[in-house]
């Protein structure tokens, strides 16, 4: 701040110059100094409080879903009745696997609480263990028929309800009515629990098993199978699409034509289109028109394949373009054709940009829910589908359909699948990273 | 299935036969060939399977439609009056029970006949195009056989097809938009021939649940999509509330401010956000974030609903920050150094700059992105699935439940579904809406882009 007495003559504006004492500039200064404090500051808040919401977010689903990967299970003392299991005493199969084990596993609990003689209080009791104890107990009678005769000590798996109150999600000194296990059933698993004969171990049907109403057999091993064949289709569509429609967009189409421009900004729209209005597609043009199988993954892989072309195309012309000219000049000058060129050097040295570009399409797709519902992927499917044309869900569509249901178990489950999800993208994006940092040449 | 691994099986034994060929015509120096042998192998291959393995893709694609016309022409009248999508239904039953596999429940007469029409026809249709397919692999093999010498431009030609091949991948974007536009306005226009569309753009009520009789007393149904738009709007304007100022800042932020080893960290933990699917965003949202607003709602002595726009929204915002963001980083980015230096020259401190010059000049960039993730949040379905109403409140309040364009595609169309109802078809008409919108924002943000970028080389 100069002191300039007179305001500049001619410029055809005027300058009038403030004066400020010492004291008030120095103050101006302190202020304005503060205020750029305070604007960083502000920046830094935005940038913690959006890592701090991912980090939210992403506890929310652990500390939800960590308890999903132990399962409660009861030890019983089985009388496993030959009379019973097997009257022909032929240890035949096909009449073992018809016996009625769920009437065994009852009588195993009736006379480990014998106490217990009204007829609902029996039915409650019965209700300790899951409807998938009996298959279990099945499974290891046809696998050690052996076992038929004697007392068999087995770990069966425990109802969903009673797993939630083991686990202590249960408040036991709220009112009876207000929980969803009786006074009775915290008496029993109590009893348990002094003798030991309840523990938790690590929840492996969580892996196994397909869909299920029941929370305790519910699994996510059929919609990864569905996934997994959803995305071979995906992959094996929309990988040679998208590399060809890159690669004839930077390499062989005539420049300044019509029809090019046309298909680049066809791309660039596509890219931004929702992705249910891709699941509208797939409704009227695969099912409805095509006549493709409802609820099939190859309907799913073809509707994806369509929603991940633009991000394969946008992902491998950056990797076209990256490889520097002088390769095309010296391939061309030593008498190579044009597709010599594009095959023999361009597209090798462009391979890592394009899988780099591919993994993270597919993780895209991976994660997508939103088309999947409209070509019919909800439903309720308990089989592990054996192929693209069978019915399936997928895991984005299973999270979706479990955290429709009310059971805290199932929410439970929920956020495991979650997990499990993004565990899949996380690791295909770390791959992709260190194919980015491992293949990519520097020019 | 067997037919295209019995080509590619011919196409490969032709490589061969072509190969040998084409030693054989050179005689053993390969010098002479004017291409090398391995071009005439591709060559013998391509000419044997391309033009089957194309037939082949056709069957498989347009077989099914086509024999579902010609047996639906031979039905008559009680087919004729059957909606499309019924249609649909009636040939999965058919081809079912043609193929003698167990249907749903116990078959019509009507379908009977059209079982018997759809073996006749399949038995034909498949002879002929059988017949077709091979004889267009044996011409194909035959011609391609009889043209090797070594004089032959086998290279040339193999080149030919192969940049055709390009542009028909290229050309694959174009069909999906025109199959986007065809299946979503075709059946937008039969909506719009039982609705009036003035009555579905401007109508304030929205209740799509037409009754199974006509006779049944609410059997017409509302379809005036206001209450979506509304509701649409309201989410998307909280979600923007949340992600433009931190989005925004944190570009900011992380551009100018932040040293660059803080960067390396934050900005690549950002674009995470986008990276999570939206069924967890949706699954946070609903169990997480509405019961902890209705509580804290409930403690204040507010009504809060539990599907509240506020939960959804909020969100949504938090998904659409790191769109927010990264385009506005790049826009920030892509201001010169030279503005800085001479904002700083003339002694404005960092905030200063950033304020009055380089956000500024930034400005367009960040309106563009603005917009684009704009147009991310209107289309966005899996959060307003889990997380916002199905009851059309034409409502401003935030802690209300509202509805969505895409919450009313999905309810509309999952599950059990009345055919022929205006109700599936409005499903289809809020699709051509919603990719209309966003189509709209995009050219928008594009032009903003193009028209008010400063140019400073």
């Amino acid at each position: 701040m100069t002191d300039l007495a007179q305001p500049l003559p001619a410029a055809g504006f005027q300058i009038r110059p403030r004066r400020l004492s010492p004291e008030a500039s120095r103050a101006r200064t302190r202020s304005r100094y503060a205020a750029e404090q305070r604007f960083k500051l502000v920046g830094l808040l935005a940038v913690l409080t959006s890592l701090g919401l991912l980090a939210l977010l992403l506890s929310t689903v652990v500390l939800q879903g960590y308890s999903a990967f132990v399962q409660t299970q009861i030890r019983l003392p089985v009388a496993l009745n030959a009379a019973e299991l097997d009257p022909d005493g032929r240890r035949d199969p096909a009449a073992l696997a018809k016996a009625d084990y769920a009437a065994v596993l009852n009588d195993a609990l009736y006379r480990l609480f014998p106490e217990v003689t009204e007829r609902r209080a029996k039915r409650a009791l019965r209700g300790l263990l899951s409807t998938g104890a009996a298959i279990q107990l099945r499974q290891a009678v046809l696998a050690e028929p052996g076992l038929i005769g004697t007392t068999a000590e087995l770990w069966l798996l425990a109802s969903d309800d009673i797993d939630q109150l083991f686990k202590g999600f249960v408040d036991r000194s709220s009112a009876q009515a207000d929980r969803r296990v009786t006074d009775a059933e915290l008496g029993w698993v109590a009893t348990l629990e002094q003798t030991g004969r309840i523990e938790t171990t690590f929840n492996k049907w969580l892996f196994t098993n397909g869909d299920s109403r029941e929370p305790e057999l519910a699994g996510v091993w059929g919609a990864i199978v569905g996934s997994f064949y959803m995305m071979l289709v995906t992959l094996c569509l929309a990988v040679p699409l998208g590399v060809g429609a890159a690669l004839y967009l930077e390499e062989f189409a005539p420049k300044n034509n019509r029809w090019v421009d046309l298909i680049e900004v066809n791309i660039n729209n596509l890219a931004a289109v929702p992705s249910i209005v891709f699941g509208l597609l797939g409704l009227a043009i695969y099912l409805q028109l095509f006549g493709l199988p409802r609820s099939a993954p190859l309907v799913g892989g073809l509707t994806l394949a369509l929603m991940t072309l633009p991000i394969i195309v946008v992902a491998t012309r950056a990797a076209l373009r990256a490889v520097p000219p002088s390769i095309r000049q010296a391939a061309l000058g030593i008498g190579a054709s044009k597709i010599q060129m594009v095959t023999d050097h361009v597209l090798p040295l462009a391979m890592p940009g394009i899988l780099t570009g591919t993994i993270i399409g597919m993780a895209h797709a991976l994660g997508e829910t939103a088309p999947l519902l409209m070509i019919g992927m909800v439903a309720f499917i308990m089989n592990v589908p054996a192929g693209p044309l069978d019915p399936a869900t997928v895991l984005p569509v299973q999270i979706y359909l479990w955290a429709d249901s009310p059971e805290r178990a199932f929410t439970e489950r929920t956020a495991a699948a979650i997990m499990i999800l993004l565990g899949f993208l996380l690791l295909m994006n770390l791959f992709a990273v260190i194919l980015r940092q491992r293949l990519q040449t520097k020019w | 299935m067997l037919m295209a691994a019995i080509l590619l099986l011919s196409a490969l034994v032709m490589y061969v036969l072509g190969w040998r060929k084409a030693l054989a015509a050179s005689g053993g120096r390969t010098a002479t060939l004017h291409s090398k042998p391995r071009y005439h192998a591709w060559y013998a291959a391509l000419l044997c399977a391309g033009p089957a393995l194309a037939l082949w893709l056709g069957w498989q694609l347009f077989g099914t439609p086509v024999l579902r016309w010609l047996v639906g022409a031979q039905l008559g009248e009680a087919y004729a009056q059957m909606a499309p999508a019924m249609q649909s239904f009636f040939f999965d039953d058919v081809a079912r029970l043609a193929a003698g596999l167990p249907s749903n429940g116990e078959p019509t007469e009507l379908m009977r006949l059209a079982a018997a029409l759809w073996a006749r026809f399949e038995g034909l249709g498949r002879i002929a195009f059988m017949v077709g397919a091979a004889s267009l692999a044996v011409a194909g093999g035959l011609l391609a056989y009889g043209r090797i010498a070594p004089a032959f431009r086998a290279r040339n030609q193999v080149e030919t097809w192969v940049t055709y091949g390009l542009l028909l991948t290229a050309a694959v974007s174009i069909l999906t938009t025109a199959g986007i536009v065809f299946s979503v306005l075709f059946e937008s226009l039969r909506f719009f021939s039982m609705v009036p569309i003035s009555e579905f753009l401007f109508g304030l009520s929205w209740s799509p649940q037409t009754a199974l009789r006509a006779d049944q007393v609410g059997s017409s149904g509302a379809f005036g999509a206001v209450p979506l738009f509304a509701g649409t709007l309201l989410i998307t304007a909280i979600a923007l509330l949340v992600a433009g100022p931190l989005g925004l800042l944190a570009a900011i932020y992380l551009s100018e401010y932040a040293p660059p080893s803080f960067r390396a960290v934050a900005k690549p933990m950002l674009e995470v956000l986008a990276g999570i699917p939206t069924v967890v965003y949706g699954f946070f949202a609903a169990l997480t974030v509405a019961p902890f607003i209705r509580g804290v709602g409930e403690s204040v002595g507010l009504a809060v609903s539990s599907e509240s726009a506020l939960a959804a929204g909020l969100v949504m915002g938090i998904m659409i920050i790191p769109f927010v963001s990264s385009l506005s980083d790049d826009a920030l980015a892509a201001v010169p150094q030279s503005l800085r230096d001479a904002s700083y020259g003339l002694g404005a401190t960092r905030a200063e700059t950033v304020r009055q010059v380089i956000v500024p000049a930034a400005l367009p960039g960040i309106i563009a992105g603005f917009l684009l993730a704009i147009s991310r949040a209107i289309g966005e379905t899996m959060i307003v699935v889990m997380a916002a109403g199905l009851a059309a409140n034409l409502t401003a309040n935030p802690l209300e439940a509202v509805t969505t364009v895409t919450v009313q595609i999905v309810t509309l169309l999952v599950g059990d579904q009345e055919f022929d109802s205006a109700k599936t078809l409005a499903a289809f008409a809020l699709g051509l809406l919603l990719f209309v919108a966003t189509l709209m924002l995009n050219v928008l943000a594009l032009h903003v882009m193009r028209t008010y970028r400063e140019k400073y080389d």
